[in-house]
Order: C-alpha cells, then structure tokens, then sequence
C-alpha cells in the first residue's frame, strides 16, 4: 500500500466529510425539564397520555434503575454518561401528534425527503408494485410523526402504529405483551428504556395473516443533548408473517448522544418475524468527538412451536455499539437466526452479537456474522449459544468472520457455548484475516482502484449477510457498506 | 509498443533484473524462456507494476509513455494485462460481478461511457462459449474452487473482454492439460492482431507449439542474453538451458 | 456506591490462617510470598462473578481448604514411589516429590544425564540462588490467582537447565500419599538453554483417592532455537481438586510440542499460559480430557502471539460422561506488530450421556492486519451413522463406542513422538473407558 500518512489523513476526513445525515433540522421543540427524575416521567406519561398502570410500570422501573449499575463487561469504553444532563422527551412544539400528514410541520417532511424516506403514500404508490410496498412510522426524537398505510394495514387486521397510541388504544393487547420478552429489570440500559420510553412502533398480526407489505421504522434524533429511547413491540400470532425494518440516522454533532432502546418480538405457533436494522446513527468525528451511543436490547421470543425469528443487522453507525439483537427458542422445533454485517472505522467501538437460548426441543439456530474493522476501531462480536437440559435435537452453527483494514484497528471474537444436552450439536467457526496484497493487486491489474478493489472484495466478504435483507435494502446496505470504509485503505 | 530500457529492480536487497532491454511491437508475439529464477515472473510484474518490487534504474513505456510511475489500475487501463501464473480467489465474488466491474472501471478511466447490462452479458457470452466456459463458472464466485485448467481459461476470458493492448501470459501453461493448453492457446491466438501485442512467459517449448512467437529471447540473471526467431525456442528444448549456466559460471 | 464487602467462606479463612501460620517456616523471602497473597486476601477465592472463572467457580468448588503437607519421612516417600504407576515403564531421569516435597535422596546429582542441571527450589529460595531471578517468566501467569496463590505457598520444587540435546525424558514426578487430605504447592522451572532440546513428562496421582488439593505450577523458558516436548498426565485420585499451571515463553525459532491428559480428579483446572517472544517459533498445544460422573474439567489457555511470524496450532478434545462438567476456555492474542501471525484453534467435545455439559469459550484478540487466525469449536454426540457402520460390522455397541471415543482422543494425542510416552498415554485412555464399562 503507498504512503502511511497518506491512508491516516484519508481516515481522517472520512467520518465528517461522508456521514451524509448529519444535518440538521431547525424546528421549535417542546422539552422535558433537563435530567431525570419521577416528575420526569409523569411529565412523559402525561404527555403520551397514558392510563395508570403505564405510569406504574415506568415508576417501578426507575425505582430498580437507581439501584443498578451500568455494566462493564463490554468491551467499549467511553466517559461515563450523566443521566442528569440529558433530555428525555423533546417532541416538534406544533402539533405533536397530527392526525395528518398535512398538520406535520413542513421542515420535518423535508427533513424526510432529504433521508429519502417517502411518507406519502399516494407517492410510494405511484409506480410501484403493491407487494413492493413500504409502511413507514417516523419517529423524530421522542415521538411519531407519521405512521403511512395505516388504514390499509388495519384492513388485513394488521396493527402498525405508535406505541404511544397503541397504549392507548390496545391496552389489553399491550399489556399482556410488554415486558415479556426484556423484563423491566433485564438489565441496566433496558431498565432505563422501560422508565422513559417515549415513541416506537407498535405491531400485531392476527392469527394466519401474512403482512401485505413491509413494515418500517425511520428513527431520527435530532434535538440536542436529547436521549432517544424508543420502545418497539412486535406480536406475530399464529401462522402469521411479518417482515418489518428499522433505520437511524442523527445530525452531528460535538457531544455524544444516547440511544437506549428495547426491541421484544414474540412469534406464536408457526409465525414468522423478519426484524431487519440498518443502524447508520452519526459515528462521531475521526478523532472520536461526538456521535451515538447505541445502547440496545433486542430481543425475540420464540413462545410458539415452528416460530422462526430472524435477525439481520448492518451496523455502520454510532460511536459505540452494544447490542446483541437474541432469541429465545421456547416453542418445539423453532428457529432463531442472526445474520450481521459490523463495520467500524474512524474511533468507532463495537460489541455486538447475539444470543441463541436453546429450550425447546429439536430447535435450530444460525448465525452469521461478519465484522469489518477500519482506521482506529476496536470490533468485537460477543455471543452466546446455549441449550437447556431440554433442549433435545438442538442444533447450532455459526460462522463469525472478522477482516482487518490496517495495521491500527481490533477485531475481535468473544463466544460463549453451552451445552447441557447431549443431543445437541453445536458448531463454531471464526476467523480472522485481511484483504490479501495480492488480491489487491489482482484487482488493480484488472483496473479497479484501490477503493473499488476493497469494495468489492469486502462485498464479496459479506455477501452472505446481504443476502438476507430485502432487495433495496441490500442495495443501500451494500453502498453503506463502501461509503463507511472510503478512506480506509491507502 | 512496449519498450523496456536498462531495467533494473530488486527485491528485499536481492538484485532480480540487472539492466534488462526489451522491445515488442505492436501485433507482435514475443516469447521470453528461462530457467528457473532468472526473473521472469519478477518482469511481468514489474510491468504490471506490483508494489514489492524496487525499481532502481531504467524505463518502461508503453507507446512511448513512461508507465513506472503509474498505479497497477492505471497500467491496465493503459492496456497492459497480466495473466496471471496463480490467479487468485476471491470468495464471495461472481466471476460475472468481478469482470462487470473490471471492464467499467477500465472504461471509466478511459473516459468511454459504461456498458448497459445486456450489453456486457452478450459480450461474456460470446467470449465465454469460445473458450467453452460454462454459464455456472460465470456465476460462482471468481476462481474459487476452480480447477487450474478453469482458472486459465477465466484468465484469457479477461483479456479478450478487457481488450488490453500489450498482454502478458506468465507461465500460462502450468498445470494444464493437453485439451486446457489447446483451448487457451485457441483462446490467445484468436486474440491475435495487428494493435494487440504479447508477452509469453514460459519455461517450456511447449506452450510455442500452440502459440507461435515472431520472436524468442532468451533470459538469464535478469538480462535478455540472446534473441532470435521461433527456431530459438527449438533450440533451447533440443540443448537445455545448460549454455547459460556454463557462460555465467565461466 | 457502598463498598460491598464481602465474607470469606471457611476455606478461604482456613487459607488465610495457613498463610499467616506458615509463612515464617517456608523458604526464602516473605515479602515476595506476602505480595503473592495480598491478592488474594482482597478478593478470595475467584469465583464466576470474574470473567476467567466464569465457569469454575471456585468459591463453590472449593468448601474446605485442606492443610498443607509436611514433608514425609524417607520410609514414607519410598514407598509412595513404590506404588506410583504412571510412566513406570518409560526410561526417564526421575524427579520425583511426595507430598509436594522433593524426595532428593532418589535424585543421583552427580549421576544425571550430560546437559541437566537440577536444583532443589526449597535450598535455592533459602539460599538465593542466582536463577530465582529467571522465575515467573509470564506475566499472563503472575496476574492470575490461582498461580498467586501457588506463589505465596509454594513449598518445594526444583529448578533444571538444560544445554544441548538431551534424548532420555525427564520425568517431574509427582505422588501425594498422605490418607488425610492435604494441600501441597510445587513450582517448577525449566530453562532449555539455545539450541538445546528435551523431553519433560509429569504425572500427578496420588496413592490414594482422598481429597487432596494440589496446586502445581510448571514454567519453561525456551531459548531460542530450543525444542522442547512435554507430556503432563493428570491421574490424582478421584476426590481431588487440582490447580496447575504451565508457563512457558518461547524464544525464536523455538519449538514446543505439548499436550495435558486428564483422567483423574474430581474437579480440575488446567491452565496454560504462551508467550511466543521471537519470531519463526512453532508450538503444538494439546489437550485431551476424559470426565466422568460428577467431575469438573477446565483447561483454560491464553496465547501470545507476542513476536511477528510465529505459529501456533491448539487442539482440545473433551469426552464427558455422567454428569459431569467440560469447560474450554482459549484465548489466541495477536498484539499489532506481530504481522504473520498463523493461529488455529480447535476445542471439540463429545458428550457420552444424557447429563453432561460443555462450555466453550474460543477467543481471538487481533489488533494486527496481515495474519490468518482461525478457532472452531464442536459439541455433540458420537456419529450415529459411524457408530451403526461399526456395528454393522460385528462390533457391540460399547466397544464400537469405545473405538470412536478412542479415535477422537487420538487426534490430540497421536502428536506426541516418543512412542512409549504415546503409548502409556493411550493406555491411560483405554483405562479410562474400561472403566466406565
């Protein structure tokens, strides 16, 4: 490779000159009092709306966050978060929560046009197969402010629409769900979400339903010193189907910014849920100034027999990630899946992986991970497989890759398997290796640059993650993918 | 036209090439043989321009243009091709992906506009059913898993869709076969024209049964130390390389 | 945030009484033995709350902290040896302690083998012998607590230096033969000289099966150019709990082979440390466990790929039966200027019945770009369709059992090239499973 300084000084413009979200949208907010405090989260749930026992729950919740500690075992390390410098809830002053998108303040769709992110369904229509069609919920810091195809969902008996509303609007549903999956006191930062939580999306798919369409999420944070902490629940009953992905962005900015949020997916008997992210939150400068920390607990409860739960994942964003997107396999002969593509460049920090609980019987699991590190990134993949003493006929096997771009980043592999069931078959393999100087140059011989050449080679490296997003999200993943490592090769 | 003036390069302090001239014109088909270690690997790719190679002295051009100080992309934009002795596995990547890009990037860089999609796939096949390349090798992931013989093959399949001008074939005939050697050698030959010129590096005769040099030259401790007509070739597989040795040793 | 303090259960009071009991009767310098225990005495006993012992707690294993040994008569230790089983027909130069004491009068110093020098450590740390500087060579292996504790206890050993090449084995043996359950701690140093070459073997059992508690420490320095083999058999008696470790620094262009073989105990944790601090070294790192009933096996491993162009290759096998417990935890570090690095991995287990448990824990720590690091783990049954084939073929179904879990072991321990030394240990393997009947 030529000059040294050549490659650090290319690192060094990337994060600021490429991350292409990092703008800013000027609208008058309505805010929490700064910090955290139990009026804090009566001003939240008054805000929202909510009925008593919502309330209840989050008190309870803070009560158990003060005696916890952040945990540690990570391997990220950052300055340590005041909780008491952050905002909670900021949501647009006008109209909070419009009935329609001509009551949305105007600054706010162009700031969705400008992420591309189409919220106007006679838009998404024009020219575009139905099956081809997105439903989309945008949440702009603390709440929604656009939820697409709502009615056209309700008319196949689909629930897709802001938790907050959902509280409001299927109490029972909600509260026979919530919680289940990440209890209130799984753990410090799920903790915290449950005594916060503002907006999210709420989905239900009644019994022999296939979704219509797909379901979307588009997270922004926007406001300063904000938190976002969204809450997502997503119940897919019986023989039903479900596909559904989620999107984040956040302007830049100097200061870093929390993200806490709780993902539960439940699939009774013979459902299906499709969870796909593509995390592409502000990764701070090269010098790691700014950016998110994605602090998030995702988590899918196999509960029904023949349940399969997949996760995909392509993680391109944040300052620090810590993440583990898991399963649960209760039900006989379900299935979990993680299929993640991490890449890190610049100062980024990533501890990421998954957890397969094998309880049930005949149970399979797969999971598939490629991590990519660049410029001074630490990359770990951190994951647990276990099977119970029940878990008769459970079968794993996974595959964790690791590539090294540079002679200043980490790559990492952290597994935990356990077994405690003879019958169970569990296969592991990881390795660790970097973007050969001869394939380079076979490449470059062939004309491709030195960018094209590790492009293509890196997509060759993750192909089989791509694979299992929805086809334009592949294609925007796999541009993600190269504009994120631009820079990082000399 | 390419011109090599008083080459001289190293390796890790270890001299390869010591003041090598060369010259092969356009349409020409230029044979270079030697022993084992005398540098001919080492010269292709230093045109190619691999990194690990020091270059101490002399010149390379290409129709007149010094090419040394150029990137390897840029030389095979410029037109110059290695086939490579070992082509090397990319896992992940369809061979069809890989030539796609391949060919648009060396368009782009010569400022012609990109190919359309059906376009590039009718050139492929075309190529590819005259080297009898299979439609399944085009789709698995380029040269994994390929036998040594496919892998040739997929080699010259890159030179005729890349259309580069100066071509160079390193050890071309390694580990083929009678029929692998007799497809690839049609290959090449097909590709024989007036602006095209070549560069065959081999040990053996063999390969110049099957693709016949206007020229032969003879290298030996990184010199060019003697040239001829094809008659050369003949010459050398009839009384060995041992001259050589003798002459240096003397 | 309150400091939590915590109670010392009875074995680590028990162990901080022994401390303070014995600390001004054992050899050498009490400061040092007194750093070695602060650590100790701070945390206790580690337990699964600490990363490394996430999976053997030994704040639960261990209930109670058996006395150290004394060391026995002469009467007593010949006839320990007598009844020592391990290796007996293996020619070798034998070392050989009871009750994690010396027996020196069995060692002919003046009649050992060209190129071996051997030191008694209990005179050397009274005296301050000039090579106690070379102890503790690994720092992964000074920060550890179990290797702490053997520090602050260790009451005998020896310390050998090897020049040239050296062909018969040296064999460390080890044999506690107290009826009452003792504690012993012995720490072993072994120095191979550049260009030098040996073969150690160890062996550890016990004359009886009482609970004892041994906690031994081996450290190798290889110089560069050595070579070294080494053969370590675990056969302690089937209610012990047994702490090792094996340091070892490698120098360039060296070489070790090695391999640890567990028949025996009823909880152990096997730790091996690796620094490879040249460059063009190989090592072969092995190992191959046999547990059974209620038994606990740990072999926990970190290597240190601390030069650039070294390559290491670890193999692990691991056959559990009854209800007992297999942990594999194995850590391959590649700092950032140790370019070449050529890492492989594997940690395979086999589980024989329905109440076993396996956990794996294969990591790779790289902060270098050009290397090719790789780890696998495995976890099941044995192979059904090779089971019924060999059945199929006539064979019962525990000897068909038997040959499978045979050659499963085999592939750890066919690298050992002293055949002797090979066959004792498959010999030790065929024991195991007839035994199990």
């Amino acid at each position: 490779m030529p000059a040294v300084q050549e490659t650090i000084d290319q690192v060094r413009l990337i994060d600021v000159d490429q991350y292409k979200y990092g703008f800013e949208t000027e609208v008058e907010m309505e805010k929490s009092p700064k910090g955290l405090s139990e009026d804090v989260i009566r001003f939240i749930s008054a805000k929202k709306g909510e009925p008593e026992w919502m309330l209840q729950w989050r008190l309870d919740a803070y009560k158990r966050w003060q005696t916890m500690q952040e945990p540690n075992w990570a391997r990220v390390s950052y300055d340590k978060i005041d909780y008491n410098e952050i905002y909670y809830y900021a949501a647009p002053k006008n109209n909070p929560a419009p009935k329609s998108l001509d009551e949305v303040d105007p600054e706010i769709l162009r700031t969705y046009e400008k992420l591309g992110i189409p919220l106007r369904e006679q838009e998404i229509l024009a020219g575009v197969e139905p099956e081809r069609r997105v439903a989309v919920d945008a949440v702009f810091d603390s709440v929604s402010v656009a939820t697409t195809f709502k009615e056209e969902l309700k008319k196949a008996g689909v629930i897709f629409m802001p938790i907050s509303e959902a509280i409001r609007e299927y109490p029972d549903l909600v509260k026979q769900y919530l919680g289940t999956v990440v209890p209130v006191t799984d753990n410090f930062f799920a903790t915290l979400n449950s005594a916060v939580f503002t907006d999210g999306s709420f989905v239900y798919v009644p019994p022999g339903v296939r979704c219509p369409m797909e379901l979307s999420t588009y997270f922004r944070i926007n406001e300063k010193n904000t938190g976002q902490f969204e809450r997502t629940l997503i119940i897919a009953d019986k023989g039903s189907y479900v596909s559904y992905l989620e999107g984040c962005t956040a302007p830049k900015r100097d200061e870093n910014q929390l993200h806490a949020a709780v993902v539960e997916l439940i699939a009774l008997d013979d459902a299906e849920i499709k969870y796909s992210t593509v995390q592409n939150w502000y990764p701070g400068d090269a010098q790691g100034k700014g950016g998110i920390y994605n602090f998030v607990t995702k988590r899918g409860d196999c509960r029904g027999k023949n349940s399969v739960i997949t996760w995909t994942q392509v993680e391109t964003g944040s300052a620090i990630t810590w993440k583990y997107p898991s399963c649960i396999l209760r039900g006989d002969n379900s299935r979990g899946e993680f299929y993640s593509i991490a890449v890190s460049n610049g100062m980024q920090q990533v501890d990421s992986g998954t957890k397969m609980i094998h309880l049930g019987k005949n149970t399979t699991s797969r999971i598939i991970s490629k991590g990519i590190a660049a410029g001074r990134s630490e990359n770990t993949y951190r994951g647990l497989v276990s099977a119970h003493r029940k878990a008769t006929g459970a079968r794993n096997f996974t595959n964790c890759d690791s590539l090294l771009i540079g002679n200043e980043c980490g790559a990492h592999t952290v597994p935990y398997i356990e077994s405690k069931n003879a019958t169970a078959v569990f296969e592991h393999e990881a390795t660790t290796s970097k973007i050969s100087e001869d394939q380079m140059f076979y490449c470059q011989q062939r004309g491709l640059s030195d960018e094209e050449a590790t492009a293509l080679i890196v997509n060759g490296f993750v192909k089989d993650v791509l694979q299992q997003l929805p086809m334009e999200f592949a294609v925007e993943a796999q541009k993600l993918i190269s504009i994120s490592l631009e820079g990082s090769v000399g | 036209m390419l011109e090599i003036k008083n080459l001289v390069v190293q390796i890790e302090d270890k001299r390869i090439l010591n003041g090598l001239n060369l010259t092969v014109n356009n349409g020409e088909v230029a044979a270079i043989m030697g022993p084992n270690g005398s540098g001919k690997s080492t010269l292709s790719y230093v045109i190619a321009g691999k990194e690990d190679y020091e270059v101490l002295d002399g010149e390379i051009l290409l129709d007149g243009e010094n090419i040394l100080e150029m990137g390897p992309d840029e030389r095979a934009a410029a037109g110059v091709f290695l086939a490579f002795q070992y082509p090397l596995e990319i896992p992940g990547v369809a061979s069809m992906t890989f030539l796609k890009a391949a060919m648009n990037a060396q368009l782009k860089a010569r400022g012609e506009s990109e190919l359309s999609t059906p376009d590039f796939i009718k050139r492929v096949n075309a190529a590819a059913a005259q080297l009898e390349i299979p439609k399944d090798m085009l789709k698995r992931a380029l040269n994994v898993g390929f036998s040594g013989g496919e892998k040739k093959r997929m080699e010259i399949l890159q030179m005729a869709l890349l259309r580069s001008s100066f071509c160079i074939l390193d050890e071309t005939d390694s580990g083929l076969d009678i029929d692998a050697l007799r497809i690839v050698s049609e290959g090449v030959n097909a590709l024989r024209s007036p602006d095209r010129s070549f560069l065959v590096i081999t040990h053996y005769q063999r390969l110049l049964n099957h693709i016949v040099p206007d020229t032969v030259h003879v290298m030996h401790s990184g010199r060019i130390v003697r040239s001829g007509g094809k008659e050369l070739a003949l010459e050398l597989e009839a009384n060995g390389y041992a001259d050589y040795r003798e002459s240096e040793a003397a | 945030m309150a400091a939590i303090t915590l109670m010392k259960t009875p074995a680590e009071t028990a162990l901080v009484q022994a401390f303070e009991a014995a600390k001004a009767t054992l050899p050498g310098d009490v400061e040092s033995r007194a750093q070695a225990f602060e650590t100790f005495n701070r945390n206790g006993l580690p337990h699964r709350r600490v990363e490394e012992f996430k999976y053997t707690d030994l704040r639960a294993l261990v209930r109670e902290a058996a006395p150290f040994a004394a060391k026995p008569s002469l009467d007593e230790a010949k006839r320990a040896l007598l009844d020592a089983k391990s290796f007996a027909g293996v020619d070798a130069v034998r070392i050989p302690f009871v009750n994690g004491h010396l027996v020196d009068s069995a060692i002919a110093f003046d009649g050992l083998p060209e190129g071996i020098d051997v030191v008694p450590l209990a005179s050397a740390l009274a005296s301050g012998h000039e090579w106690l500087s070379r102890l503790s060579p690994v720092d992964w292996a000074s920060k550890n607590p179990v290797y702490q504790l053997n520090s602050a206890f260790m009451a005998d050993g020896v310390m050998i230096r090897v020049v040239g090449e050296v062909t018969t084995p040296i064999h460390l043996q080890f044999v506690t033969s107290s009826t009452t359950p003792v504690a012993t701690a012995t720490r072993v140093l072994v120095v191979v000289e550049p260009e030098a070459s040996v073969t150690l073997v160890e062996s550890h059992e016990s004359t009886n099966g009482a609970a004892h508690q041994p906690n031994d420490v081996v450290e190798l320095i290889a110089a560069d150019g050595a070579h070294v083999r080494h053969v370590r058999l675990n056969a302690e008696g089937d209610q012990a709990i047994a702490l090792s470790t094996f340091a070892v620094k490698l120098g360039a262009e060296a070489s070790l082979n090695t391999i640890n073989v567990a028949v025996g105990s009823s909880v152990f944790r096997h730790q091996v440390f690796g620094v490879f601090s040249g460059e063009n070294t190989t090592a072969q790192i092995n190992g191959a466990s046999m547990l059974k009933d209620r038994q606990h096996g740990d072999t926990t491993l970190i290597i240190e790929h601390a030069a650039p162009h070294c390559e290491s290759r670890e193999l692990f096998k691991t056959v559990i039966d009854g209800e007992a417990t297999g942990v594999f935890q194995g850590k391959i570090i590649v700092p950032p200027h140790a370019q070449k690095t050529d890492g492989r991995m594997m940690s395979a287990a086999l589980l024989l019945s329905e109440g076993g448990a396996m956990n794996n824990k294969p990591e790779l720590e790289i902060f270098a770009d050009d290397v090719q690091c790789a780890h696998g783990a495995t976890c099941g049954q044995l192979d059904d369709d090779l089971l019924f084939y060999l059945m199929a073929r006539g064979l019962p179904k525990p000897e068909a059992e038997s040959l499978l879990v045979q050659a499963f072991l085999g592939e750890a321990i066919e690298f050992v090239e002293n055949d002797s030394l090979r066959e004792a240990l498959i010999a030790s393997v065929e024991a195991w499973l007839r035994a199990r009947g």
